[in-house]
């Protein structure tokens, strides 16, 4: 009954991929803003991956591997959907089961916010990285462009961050808006 | 008429609203409670080390929540499936 001509998944390959699909479904998430259609792509790109599995090379980064066809699938198939996706009022909040103490409830909510609101580009970038843990290098072939061009993301993507919550800042103290209207009013009329 | 309407303003100008004017002239970004990190005049200042560090803190904080979830049932079960069939 057992053909030596057609084995088995190596049990090591399937453990690897087995330990890749939590930071493959984080990545799905913050690539989809939405738990239901990450959960779609990761299942796609599990089916894609196991059905190519000679494609890869043993002893290489399997999570770059994973990550890129999920990339490649999202970007394919999922991408006509983004602009639907990313006007839903973010059911991502509803995937996270814990929040770290030194982070509040409202400044994750408006880091949350903020993030989404980077050009997709970017955020993939800083997520790769600043999330990820992968290096440019993997970041770069993950997304099929040059390293220096990963740099220039990242940078940018936490220069509008620190942009967007900084500015937050100011209208958490700042005057509110009917003072400042007084103001500007009596002053210079 | 015109005329009038001018004088009435200019006198409630230096009446009533006078002491409004030094408050009214000074942007609201000098207000003190605001962090120098938040001032939109100093786009490199916003970049300081802590602000980078909360976003990067942030950022993992996020992306952690999900990864501490686990393999979901569906997606193990998927790939136990999956690997155990043939590959050709």
């Amino acid at each position: 009954m057992v053909d030596t001509g057609s084995m088995k998944l190596d049990p090591a390959i399937r453990d690897q991929v087995l330990a890749t699909v939590p930071s493959l479904r984080a990545f799905a998430i913050s690539l989809c803003g939405n738990i239901d259609r990450a959960d779609d792509l990761v299942q796609e790109t599990l089916l894609r991956a196991l059905a190519h599995i000679d494609s890869f090379q043993p002893g290489t980064n399997m999570p770059a591997w994973l990550f890129t066809i999920l990339r490649n699938l999202f970007r394919s198939e999922y991408r006509k959907r983004r602009r639907e996706v990313e006007d839903a009022d973010g059911r991502y909040a509803e995937t996270l089961i814990s929040h770290p103490e030194q982070t509040g409830r409202v400044e994750f909510e408006e880091f949350r916010v903020a993030l989404a609101k980077l050009p997709a580009d970017q955020r993939e970038a800083l997520i790769l990285v600043g999330a990820s843990g992968f290096s440019y290098d993997d970041a770069a072939a993950i997304c099929g462009c040059a390293v220096g061009t990963i740099k220039s993301r990242v940078n940018r993507a936490r220069t509008r961050l620190a942009d967007m919550l900084a500015i937050d800042g100011i209208d958490d103290f700042g005057p509110d808006r009917a003072t400042r209207a007084v103001l500007a009013g009596g002053g210079r009329s | 008429m015109g005329e009038r309407g001018k004088d009435d303003a200019m006198k409630h100008r230096k009446t009533n609203l006078k002491p409004l004017e030094p408050v009214a002239e000074k942007p609201e970004m000098q207000d003190p409670m605001a962090s120098p990190v938040a001032s939109p005049h100093k786009p490199e200042a916003r970049l300081g080390r802590e602000v980078q560090a909360r976003i990067g803190q942030q950022l993992r904080a996020m992306y952690n929540d999900v990864v501490n979830q686990g393999v979901p049932q569906h997606l193990a079960d998927l790939v136990r499936r999956l690997s155990d069939q043939d590959q050709d």
